[in-house]
């Protein structure tokens, strides 16, 4: 199954960093996410991607995590030569991930 | 003192639709009304056009924006927000006055300034992306730091009706209302915390309702061509209902205010701003009803000692063309036309005054957008190829796309729909100034 299924996610972006937030549609579903959804996992899926660290937060008050992706932008919004440079898409991304 | 009261977001960013505004102020019995309209790299851009011209640098669509508001906010008694000062916020408040004489309408506005620190700015400071010294990142053609509430506070006690700026940390622009009605202390940080959640839940506009979320196979939203911007019924403890205006489009449920909550949020503990450090890991929400969600929760620490500064340069020329391919071996062709482009630039076939570096290539409708495709997709029916690369000078910029419309009687068979674009580059890189080296500095205009 892919994340799509289970959970929604938005991206930001600051500088060269991007943030996913991947919320599960069931509240009930937040430990499995947490569970399974592992700084590891979503680095092996973002590989190509995210080149730098990631950082998960876990926000359990509102049944959520946040991925913190540093160096995942090409450079940033403002000087990479990507179409998509705030990575505006790249919530789609995560949420192509297996489960 | 009120114990109550309603903000409206009706602009999440400079190019934001003119109508879900208006619809907010005319019926959305609002206390005030926010136009949020500076993105990172906006001010940098908006410096430039004041340098072409001392008349500009605020704004582009100010005019249309307040020509179509300013009657309806006198009429109502809303209170306006804004950023949209961007470079020039005197200029951009004598332009508000100037609209309300001919409509012959009695405001007084106040600009805040401050956020300018070019001439104060140390070069030889690290920029926190680089690590590097700011000067070494290329001409510098604009310094701005974020500032808080200060100059807006001011501006409300002086008895603006419209507060104008230039750079200041988007939830300020929430936050200094609900100080300025509640008597709020600003080192209250818990109350700086909980105004911080509201005024970024708020910041985005469209993004709260619907905007940016919407996903019809798994999250539908109604009514999107005529999408509600946000409003929050915020009370002097710090808690917000955030909603909408009755019969607009879009949605206000717990899946929009989560993610607009966590977006672009580097640390949930700590989200930095000039007037608090926000925590948003005690943030809580709950549906009330219809479009309605509540908020409340979230605390914060004392501000930092720094300001912010974004700091823009002059990075390089921009040169994309592209051009589509589509049917049997689509793909193939596509390759074959990025390896003679390739091929040209490495063989120095390609006359620039300049060497023209970092070569691009993208398969749109593959690979363009996430730089993988995850090994799932089968060969699309039609592919666009994108060229992009960077260069010193606009014109070494558009042989780029100049190559690949050549394509055209020189590449592989049936490719079609050539754009070629070229665009000089404003960089941003960011550092970090004691807060002692700026204050905000505020001017009423009256008309």
């Amino acid at each position: 199954m892919k994340l799509y299924e289970i959970a929604h996610s938005r991206a930001g972006d600051k500088g060269n960093t991007l943030t996913l937030a991947l919320i599960p549609y069931k509240e009930s579903d937040y430990p499995t996410l947490c569970e399974k959804v592992t700084v590891a996992k979503v680095k092996n899926h973002l590989h190509e991607i995210v080149w730098g660290d990631i950082v998960r937060y876990e926000l359990p008050n509102i049944a959520s995590l946040l991925f913190v992706c540093h160096n995942a932008l090409l450079g940033g919004v403002t000087t990479s030569l990507a179409m998509d440079t705030h990575g505006k898409t790249l919530s789609y991304a995560l949420l192509e991930m297996e489960i | 003192m009120k114990d109550k009261i309603r903000i409206g977001c009706g602009a999440g960013f400079s190019g934001d639709r003119l109508d879900p505004a208006i619809v907010l102020a005319q019926k959305g019995k609002l206390d005030y009304l926010v136009l949020e309209c500076l993105a990172e790299r906006t001010i940098a851009l908006a410096q430039k056009r004041k340098m072409k011209d001392p008349s500009k640098g605020y704004d582009p669509l100010l005019e249309r924006r307040i020509e179509s508001l300013l009657p309806i906010l006198v009429k109502n008694k809303v209170k306006l927000i804004t950023n949209m000062g961007a470079a020039h916020p005197t200029e951009g408040a004598r332009t508000i006055i100037s609209i309300a004489k001919k409509m012959k309408l009695q405001i007084k506005v106040a600009a805040v300034e401050g956020d300018d620190v070019f001439e104060k700015l140390d070069t030889s400071a690290l920029a926190i992306e680089t690590k590097a010294p700011l000067k070494n990142s290329g001409e510098l053609i604009s310094a701005n730091a974020y500032l808080g509430v200060e100059g807006i506070l001011k501006g409300l006690q002086d008895g603006a009706d419209i507060v104008i700026t230039g750079r200041v940390a988007d939830p300020s622009l929430f936050l200094a209302p609900m100080i300025h009605e509640f008597g709020w202390s600003t080192t209250n940080y818990d109350l700086m915390g909980k105004g911080t959640v509201i005024g970024h839940l708020l910041e985005c506009a469209g993004h709260i309702t619907g905007g940016y979320f919407a996903d019809p196979v798994k999250k539908p939203v109604e009514g999107l061509h005529h999408l509600g911007h946000p409003f929050a019924d915020v009370g002097n403890d710090g808690s917000a209902i955030i909603s909408k205006v009755e019969g607009t489009g879009g949605v206000v449920n717990l899946q929009t205010v989560k993610e607009q909550l966590l977006y672009e949020v580097i640390n949930p503990f700590e989200y930095l701003t000039p007037d608090v450090a926000a925590d948003f890991t005690s943030v809580k929400v709950k549906q009330l009803g219809k479009d309605q969600v509540e908020v409340t929760g979230g605390h914060g620490k004392a501000r930092p000692d720094t300001y912010k500064v974004s700091v823009g340069y002059k990075a390089f020329c921009l040169g994309e063309g592209e051009i589509s391919y589509a049917g049997q071996s689509a793909m193939e062709r596509a390759k074959l036309a990025a390896e003679i482009i390739t091929n040209r630039f490495a063989d120095g076939m390609i006359l620039s005054d300049y060497p023209i570096t970092d070569i691009r290539i993208d398969y749109v409708g593959v690979s363009a957008i996430h730089r993988t495709d995850f090994k799932t997709s089968r060969s699309p029916y039609e592919i666009r190829l994108r060229v992009a690369g960077k260069a010193r000078t606009l014109e070494d910029a558009a042989l780029i796309g100049e190559e690949v419309e050549a394509l055209y009687t020189n590449g592989p068979a049936a490719g079609g729909g050539v754009r070629k674009l070229v665009n000089e580059v404003v960089g941003i890189v960011s550092t970090l100034m004691d807060r002692t080296q700026t204050e905000a500095r505020v001017t009423l205009f009256e008309s």
